[in-house]
């Protein structure tokens, strides 16, 4: 028998029409009324999103920047309070463990957001690192349970934030708050967040706004009665992953996982191999930087609607298989179907053509550098 | 609650028929199917000609989450498709029972038509 999670909002989705499905082990809405409609909000006005079920993790102590610079493969040296560092965190193969946003509150005081269907396996690693290095003070605290996360994304999300602060020194905070920076002992709403970030998964600007479980079910009404008059609709889980991959940006388990390393995935940015301390897959990583990636992912337009699955095979006009599509949907905004694929190098290289096979048709799969679309930030 | 209208047969995979003075029957999909499909991005149809046997697959709806055999509910031949769907799949979101039909078929023998569920029959299953 397997029990699934709830965030705090669980109520209002219900009350509001969701339609709840089980996503990594939580009962989460994959869309309220129409996911593409859902997506074209998030891109012409604003979307509120429940991201209650990520984790986050508080990591503390003197020892607390050397602890995440042996894990992370970006680089944190260069962080002040109220930034925040996207990277990978790698195992020794160079595979990505998972994605997460690292936030600094002051030296020797980050927290972490991590995906909602890694954080046990993340803990676990953490723990074990932990322990393999006892010189290092640093201490971590599981913090998943006791912190509720909402995003408010799109163009408008600001304006609506902005209306809600609870005076002209918090309006003049999320002015002043730029792209990866975050703000501490904010109040929107009347309610206390913990953080405000400037950060988010769709491409349009937005805030996530970290805060307790209880004020969640409040703190989301009070923004969507704010909000609905400028656009703002509820946005879920469809819309979201539509989202990102229309941004090109990549999801643990599809164009990022234990087999795809950042580099392969495209993120050769977030690899700081210049940084001045040694993190988890560094070796592993450098040699594919030297060797070349065997595999490398690519992203694709079609110019049809027939979305490609992921899963489905990648071949050339004999057939011959040349990958696997890693995400695929249909891009509200083109209206046409767009994905993602792990391709074998050496195909890329001899510019062969890439096809996939569509219940007997052949389409043609379009390599494109993303996002598909402009985005504001 | 889905609708289901009351002068229509149904298909325990979710077609509905309308059948027609002419033995031309009108099929597509139900209300709740294309509420469970969400929202539809694609339909592939056959060819005007095509015979079919009942429970043989005629096309393909794609959502935006999956893609679903349609199934014919009974046999006969394919006499018109709407071809508006190519352009505009949503109409079967929209007007599921109205302009989201998907073909007309010149029914084989109307008897067929009997071992279909009623409205009554549908909702049970639908619940």
């Amino acid at each position: 028998m397997s029990i699934l999670k709830r965030t705090p909002l669980f109520d209002f989705h219900v009350a509001h029409g969701g339609r709840m499905v089980d996503f990594a082990g939580w009962e989460m809405p994959v869309q309220y009324r129409s996911i593409l409609d859902e997506h074209k909000a998030v891109r012409r006005a604003a979307g509120l999103f429940d991201v209650s079920h990520m984790g986050e993790v508080d990591v503390r102590g003197p020892g607390a920047l050397a602890f995440l610079q042996s894990l992370v493969t970006n680089d944190l040296a260069k962080m002040t309070p109220g930034r925040v560092v996207y990277s990978p965190m790698c195992g020794e193969t160079g595979g990505v463990i998972d994605d997460l946003l690292v936030h600094m509150r002051a030296p020797g005081d980050y927290f972490l957001c991590i995906n909602a269907g890694n954080i046990d396996k993340d803990l676990a690693w953490l723990r074990e690192r932990r322990a393999a290095a006892p010189g290092l003070d640093v201490t971590l605290a599981d913090r998943s349970g006791d912190t509720a996360l909402i995003a408010i994304q799109g163009p408008r999300a600001a304006g609506i934030v902005r209306s809600l602060a609870s005076g002209p020194a918090v309006a003049a905070a999320l002015d002043d708050l730029n792209y990866y920076h975050f703000a501490t002992g904010l109040t929107i709403a009347g309610i206390p967040c913990s953080a405000v970030a400037r950060t988010g998964y769709t491409g349009e600007d937005g805030f996530e706004l970290y805060h307790r479980p209880e004020d969640a079910p409040r703190f989301a009404e009070a923004l969507l009665a704010a909000g609905a008059p400028l656009g703002l609709e509820l946005a879920g889980l469809g819309a979201r992953d539509s989202l990102r991959l229309e941004a090109g940006f990549p999801l643990h388990g599809h164009e990022i996982s234990g087999d795809i390393s950042p580099l392969a995935a495209g993120l050769a940015w977030t690899v700081k191999f210049a940084k001045n301390s040694d993190f988890c897959g560094r070796a592993a990583l450098e040699r594919e930087a030297r060797d070349g990636s065997a595999r490398r992912v690519v992203f694709f337009k079609t110019g049809d609607r027939r979305i490609v699955r992921a899963g489905a095979a990648v071949i050339d006009e004999a057939g011959a298989p040349l990958g696997t599509v890693l995400s695929g949907t249909l891009s509200p905004i083109l209206n046409e179907a767009i994905g993602s694929a792990l391709i074998d190098t050496t195909a890329l290289a001899a510019g062969r053509a890439l096809l996939t096979d569509i219940r007997g048709a052949k389409i043609a799969l379009h390599p494109v550098k993303p996002p598909f679309v402009a985005l504001k930030k | 609650m889905s609708n289901i209208p009351a002068d229509l047969k149904y298909a325990k995979s979710h077609e509905w028929i309308r059948p027609g003075a002419d033995g031309i029957a009108t099929i597509g999909i139900t209300e709740y199917a294309q509420s469970s499909l969400g929202d539809i991005t694609y339909v592939q149809l056959p060819q005007p000609g095509a015979a079919l046997k009942a429970g043989d697959s005629f096309g393909v709806v794609e959502s935006v989450k999956a893609a679903s055999d349609l199934y014919a509910p009974v046999a006969g031949t394919v006499v018109e498709v709407n071809a508006g769907l190519d352009s505009a799949p949503e109409k079967v979101n929209q007007e599921p029972y109205g302009g989201g039909w998907m073909l007309k078929l010149k029914i084989d023998d109307l008897a067929e038509l009997d071992a279909l569920l009623d409205a009554a029959a549908y909702a049970a299953i639908v619940g």
